[in-house]
């Protein structure tokens, strides 16, 4: 075994490298994948390996071609499908929710849609409204998918093998602020898409979080640590299915919990854990759980605004302190 | 549309030999026979929610699917009975869905409008209005990929043209060389707006062709012109000489569903077009010709008819699905949803 240390760029393309590899079922298709290097330079090099067939560039057409993935992966092949960002994939909302999710059941079982659906994920780069949004808590919404947000390099070199060999669609969120991090990679190591992880052991408080929110809960778990405050930090790491038993599992044992969540407030993914968490660990709770999420307006561009919109270390240490009746 | 503007009925001689020319026959049959029990079936509640009849129209998938092979693709829309009908699904199987029984083709999940079966590769039912399309893309891209000499046919409704799927998937069809066969069923109203109501260009043919897409426009209400067509065209997709678009210019006899009061075309325009039926002008041809007499077209008539009652009693017999099972088959392995 060989530890290393490796961006999550190059955890993510060595993955997509090896998959090509190892399968001739699988292919890359998407805007720019080919021949631009990948829009956040993930695919860099993989058509002069593999060629335009496999490596496929696409027109501006996220309808068709997701769509298309969801026919290919009907049609027998392992598709990865990357969406250059989550607000595109808006445009390709037919084909994902109407279409993938609901193939198998509507079919009564008969088909599957093996197909993997990446695409870049929120905000911090000051690009904008329409290009930094976190739709993840809706795709976690829809029954027949499952939703992966990779938060750790291990994840990002792992996840795509275990996403191809699921029979159903999974959604493969990467947040943009990730793609530069870099972290030790044991290459041994193998893991699942079904569980959350404590990335963080702690006594006195849960924070949940998942995908760009994780270095946050972190970075604001070390900061508690300062003044006694010992966070644990659960990675959510699968969006959908929620795995109920680790996250109550530290809730209970806290007996707080905070969610992170980069989508906005109403309706969140946070909502949907602070509703499970109120079914499932209310007697254990010493306060209200408590989110920090995103502020209900469209991301802005100027750094301080968009720096205010979003969650950061410091409203999740407040969220916390507030929590324990501690000045913040 | 002004009645006047009805071409004449489709005639002609019908080239193929008595076997064939019989099977064609006894299929645009089968579909009408089915088509009209679901119909009264839909009277009498045993049948319900949407309800799409493709009465009239039944030359279109007759003509086309007799074109494709096992190893071929199909796409349809939600006005598809006829083309699973003829594709190889039994036709108690299909009944049995509409009912909603386990017994149906997909398990009572789908109904009318999402009948699937893989044993034929025939991909649904598909109830978005253009959303056949990318995935027809993506299975003609498997066989290409896969080095499979197949072909994806993928029925759509002219009311398609207007998504932007339609012109999404032309593009990457014939940019990729795509093996697909785009069957347009042009029955000239999308639910009830016609197709002038709703496109500066009419002329469906023009439009594919802008993507460098060969075309043909058919007559779809003859059933000798659709198959001809079909075939000349299969041969030539599965070759991979990229896609073709054929426009089959058909009518809906009946509403557009069971909900529907026609508010949007005249009864002279309906009973014109009923002058060109599929089915009595092809029997008056064969008939004609001397290759079909009353008493042989009576026989093929009662085989549909007690296909069509066998049909009722399977689904009638079939069972309903215990609600223990209510969330299987939302994702391949069981119990995670």
């Amino acid at each position: 075994m060989t530890v290393r240390t490796i961006s999550y760029r190059q955890a993510l393309a060595e993955a997509l490298r090896e998959a090509l590899q190892q399968d001739s079922r699988v292919f890359l298709m998407g805007e720019d994948v080919g021949l631009y290097g990948g829009t956040y330079a993930v695919s860099k090099g993989l058509l002069e390996e593999f060629g335009p067939e496999r490596v496929r560039d696409t027109p501006l057409s996220e309808l068709a071609f997701v769509g298309a993935g969801v026919g290919a992966a009907l049609g027998g092949m392992r598709p990865i499908v990357e969406v250059m960002t989550v607000n595109f994939s808006l445009l390709a909302l037919d084909p994902i929710v109407n279409g993938a999710a609901l193939m198998h059941h509507m079919s009564g079982g008969q088909f599957s849609v093996p197909l993997v659906i990446r695409m870049a994920t929120g905000a911090g780069r000051q690009v904008a409204a329409q290009h930094s949004h976190s739709f993840e808590g809706w795709y976690a919404h829809v029954p027949g998918i499952r939703v992966l947000a990779p938060a750790t390099v291990e994840d990002a070199r792992g996840m795509l093998a275990a996403a191809l060999a699921d029979p159903d669609p999974v959604l493969f969120f990467e947040h943009v602020q990730l793609y530069n991090m870099e972290g030790e990679l044991d290459d041994g190591c193998r893991v699942d898409i079904c569980s959350a992880k404590v990335r963080r052991a702690g006594a006195d408080v849960s924070l949940i979080a998942y995908g760009g929110s994780l270095p946050k809960a972190l970075q604001a778990a070390e900061a508690l640590s300062l003044d006694g405050i010992a966070a644990e930090v659960v990675d959510l790491r699968v969006l959908r299915p929620l795995d109920d038993a680790t996250v109550m599992a530290s809730v209970r044992k806290c007996r707080r919990a905070v969610i992170v969540d980069e989508g906005w407030r109403s309706g969140s993914l946070a909502a949907e854990l602070m509703a499970r968490i109120g079914e499932q660990a209310f007697f254990d709770l010493d306060a209200p759980p408590a989110r920090v999420c995103s502020e209900e307006v469209p991301i802005p561009y100027a750094q301080h605004l968009e720096e205010a919109a979003l969650p950061q270390p410091a409203k999740i240490v407040k969220a916390v302190k507030t929590m324990m009746g501690r000045a913040p | 549309m002004n009645d006047t503007n009805v071409p004449p009925p489709p005639t002609g001689v019908v080239p193929w030999g008595k076997p064939f020319s019989l099977t064609m026959l006894a299929d645009m049959l089968r579909i009408r026979r089915l088509e009209e029990k679901c119909a009264e079936l839909y009277g009498r509640m045993r049948i319900r929610g949407f309800l799409h009849l493709y009465i009239g129209e039944e030359a279109v998938a007759t003509g086309a699917m007799h074109a494709f092979g096992a190893g071929d693709n199909i796409v349809a829309t939600y006005r598809e009975h006829g083309h699973a009908l003829l594709r190889g699904i039994g036709m108690g199987a299909i009944m049995a869905e509409m009912y909603g029984k386990q017994e149906g083709c997909s398990r009572g999940r789908g109904g009318s409008m999402h009948l699937f079966d893989r044993a034929t590769r025939f991909f649904g039912g598909q109830a978005i209005v253009g959303a056949g399309l990318p995935l027809a893309i993506g299975l003609a891209l498997a066989d290409k990929l896969s080095g499979r000499t197949a072909l994806t046919a993928c029925f759509l409704g002219e009311g398609a043209v207007a998504e932007g799927a339609f012109h999404e998937s032309m593009n990457l069809a014939a940019l990729w060389k795509l093996p697909v066969l785009f069957c347009c069923e042009n029955n000239l109203y999308a639910m009830g707006t016609a197709l002038a109501r709703s496109e500066s260009q009419t002329d469906l043919c023009v439009k594919a062709a802008s993507y460098g897409m060969r075309t043909m426009a058919v007559d779809g209400m003859d059933v000798v012109a659709v198959h001809e067509a079909a075939k000349r065209a299969a041969p030539e997709v599965r070759a991979g000489g990229g896609p073709m678009f054929i426009e089959f210019r058909t009518y809906r006899f009946r509403a557009h569903s069971m909900f529907d009061a026609e508010l949007y075309r005249s009864k002279s325009e309906v009973e014109a077009w009923k002058t060109r039926g599929p089915i009595h002008t092809y029997t008056a041809r064969l008939k004609a010709q001397g290759s079909l007499d009353e008493d042989e077209f009576l026989a093929i008539d009662a085989r549909a008819q007690r296909e069509v009652d066998d049909a009722v009693v399977f689904a009638e017999a079939g069972t309903w699905e215990p609600v223990e099972g209510l969330l299987r088959d939302v994702l391949t392995r069981e119990g995670q949803s």
